[in-house]
């Protein structure tokens, strides 16, 4: 099983990279942005009998930090 | 004084504390990331600053789940003190002995100079060498440094006269200015500034040595 695990900085938490990339895409003429947020999306390859409850575990131990981030797993 | 520097892979400060230390007088012993246990009879363990794991994944969040960061908190968690700075701070969040985390600078850039901090409580083992209210030069050199709580913990933090440190001009978008903060029983403290290179003549700046003075005091009469 594969697993994809998003994390992103919660609404409210600044994020200065998603800001950065917002003003280079109005710098390039692209008007229609009207904001950017950046994460980062982990690709875990599980062995057999690896369970989603696992990589919520996973999650909130140490692949988010859950004082500033969220996550969203996908199970591929 | 018996106190345990702490070093992880891509620690670079962790000469810096221990001659701090020593030269406070403190008996340093300097203990690698996979032992599983401090040295005994240790008071103090100091998380010194660096880039541990090359800030894989977050600052401070893979050496936060090392072996030794377990023996630290048990050491914390007993009422033992417990000194993080820079990304021992951040690592002392990742544990949770800390609220709040450490994220990028609000300006992007890694900053790299002394910067005024305002003394915000004289009340820690800390701070008790400062007068409250008085104001420091004390270099930082970080690139995640903003500090970040929700209202609540800052409302917290403040009302238990637990910030110890803050910006006089804030460099990286902290809230609340805060540059360290204590933990409720006063024993952890946390801070993005480094002290002990505000330490010797040398240095240019003395002003980080009452911190390791004060430490020192308060721990030689427990």
């Amino acid at each position: 099983m594969k697993a994809r695990v998003h994390v992103m900085l919660k609404d409210g938490v600044l994020d200065p990279q998603g800001a950065a990339v917002k003003h280079a895409l109005g710098a390039l003429g692209f008007d229609g942005v009207d904001g950017v947020r950046q994460g980062k999306v982990i690709e875990l390859d599980l062995a057999d009998g690896a369970t989603e409850v696992q990589v919520g575990e996973m999650c909130e131990k140490l692949l988010a930090n859950t004082v500033i981030e969220s996550y969203r797993i996908e199970v591929l | 004084m018996k106190a345990a520097v702490i070093q992880f892979p891509g620690s670079n400060c962790d000469r810096d504390m221990a001659v701090a230390l020593e030269k406070s007088g403190a008996d340093v012993t300097t203990v690698w990331h996979k032992d599983a246990t401090l040295p005994k009879g240790v008071d103090l363990v100091a998380i010194p600053g660096g880039f541990s794991f090359g800030d894989y994944l977050r600052c401070g969040a893979i050496a936060a789940n090392s072996p030794i960061c377990n023996a630290v908190v048990d050491h914390a968690n007993a009422g033992g003190y417990v000194l993080g700075v820079c990304n021992g701070f951040q690592i002392l969040t990742e544990t949770g002995l800390l609220p709040g985390a450490l994220l990028r600078n609000a300006g992007l850039k890694y900053i790299c100079r002394t910067v005024g901090l305002k003394v915000e409580t004289s009340n820690s083992a800390y701070t008790e060498g400062y007068n409250a209210g008085a104001e420091i030069g004390v270099p930082i050199a970080h690139h995640d440094g903003n500090y970040f709580a929700d209202d609540e913990t800052i409302a917290q933090l403040k009302g238990d006269d637990r910030v110890a440190f803050t910006y006089t001009d804030n460099p990286n978008g902290s809230r609340g200015d805060i540059a360290g903060i204590l933990s409720e029983n006063r024993r952890v403290l946390g801070m993005m500034p480094h002290p002990e290179r505000a330490f010797e003549e040398a240095h240019g700046n003395t002003d980080g040595q009452r911190l390791f003075a004060g430490l020192m005091a308060q721990l030689a009469d427990a």
